[in-house]
């Protein structure tokens, strides 16, 4: 009994909860809100899965709909933008089934069996290296590191350290144990650290700048 | 402690979920230890360039036609 007065003392309402009824009392202007609130995180999410930007559009309304159609079966034990994440991840899943006509796609695939190593000639990064960069420079950069990951520590790393999701949210969502969440999470982001030190490393003698064109 | 052990609890360390003892002992080797620390201080860097920065930008008008793919379902529906 104490248990659950704790719970229900320390959990305040998501401010979703009062629109997802709203959308169900058939305020469909609740649901828009909804959509502006996550559209730039799903189209992320959907982006970073299927590698392509028509493929992420159609995932992105897609998903919006089917959360729509599909509202009367939220069951509220999660949050709705945890649910909405899981619609996305699962249509774009599907969308690059499609894609590749049937060869199986799941988020284990590429997955390394050998522990990542890290290299031992570090070289540290210059300050706030990003100001080398323009922001068109800069966000290939990431765009093309992020893309060499192997899918199943790329949606591990988008969803827990760029989307926000909680480690058993992300274990949750991929349907994967805690522990592969973890995993996944330390060998992505050593690998895009390590693929960052090219472009962000401390140049020797400098300290700083990188020549810009 | 050794890097291995050091690398082994590295997310625990940048996601905050370590026991005041276990980061006293992490801390200790991170004096000791250039290699780690540029590894913690630069895979902190990481995670935060990649949360600041948007790297896919929302197609313009994508939200439009959402809409109406909404709306035209929930005349039909609602």
């Amino acid at each position: 009994m104490s248990t659950i007065q704790l719970i229900a003392g320390e959990l305040e309402p998501h401010p979703d909860v009062a629109l997802v009824a709203r959308v169900r009392g058939g305020d469909v202007s609740a649901y828009d809100t909804l959509v502006r609130k996550y559209e730039r995180q799903i189209f992320r999410i959907a982006q970073h899965i299927t590698q392509n930007r028509e493929d992420a559009e159609d995932v992105m309304q897609d998903a919006f709909l089917k959360a729509y159609e599909k509202l009367d079966q939220f069951q509220g034990n999660s949050k709705f933008y945890t649910w909405l994440v899981r619609i996305a991840v699962n249509e774009s899943l599907m969308r690059l089934r499609k894609r590749r006509t049937g060869k199986m796609v799941s988020i284990d695939e590429d997955i390394e069996t050998e522990e990542g190593s890290v290299q031992r000639d570090l070289a540290d990064w210059a300050p706030d290296p990003e100001q080398n960069f323009n922001q068109a420079e800069l966000a290939e950069i990431l765009r093309k590191t992020i893309q060499g990951l192997p899918q199943g520590f790329r949606i591990v790393f988008v969803l827990r350290d760029v989307e926000g999701l909680s480690t058993e949210e992300t274990a949750e969502t991929l349907g994967l144990s805690i522990p592969a969440v973890k995993s996944r999470l330390l060998r992505a982001r050593l690998q895009l650290r390590e693929r960052l030190s090219r472009y962000f490393h401390r140049k020797k003698g400098s300290g700083e700048t990188r020549n810009k064109q | 402690m050794k890097c291995s052990e050091f690398l082994a609890l590295l997310d625990d360390l940048i996601d905050d979920s370590v026991t005041p003892e276990m980061r006293a002992e992490l801390q200790t080797h991170l004096r000791k230890c250039g290699h780690c620390e540029v590894i913690l201080n630069t895979t902190r860097k990481t995670i935060e360039i990649y949360r600041s920065h948007e790297i896919y930008d929302l197609p313009a008008g994508l939200r439009d036609r959402l809409h109406a793919a909404i709306m035209a379902r929930c005349k039909k529906g609602c």
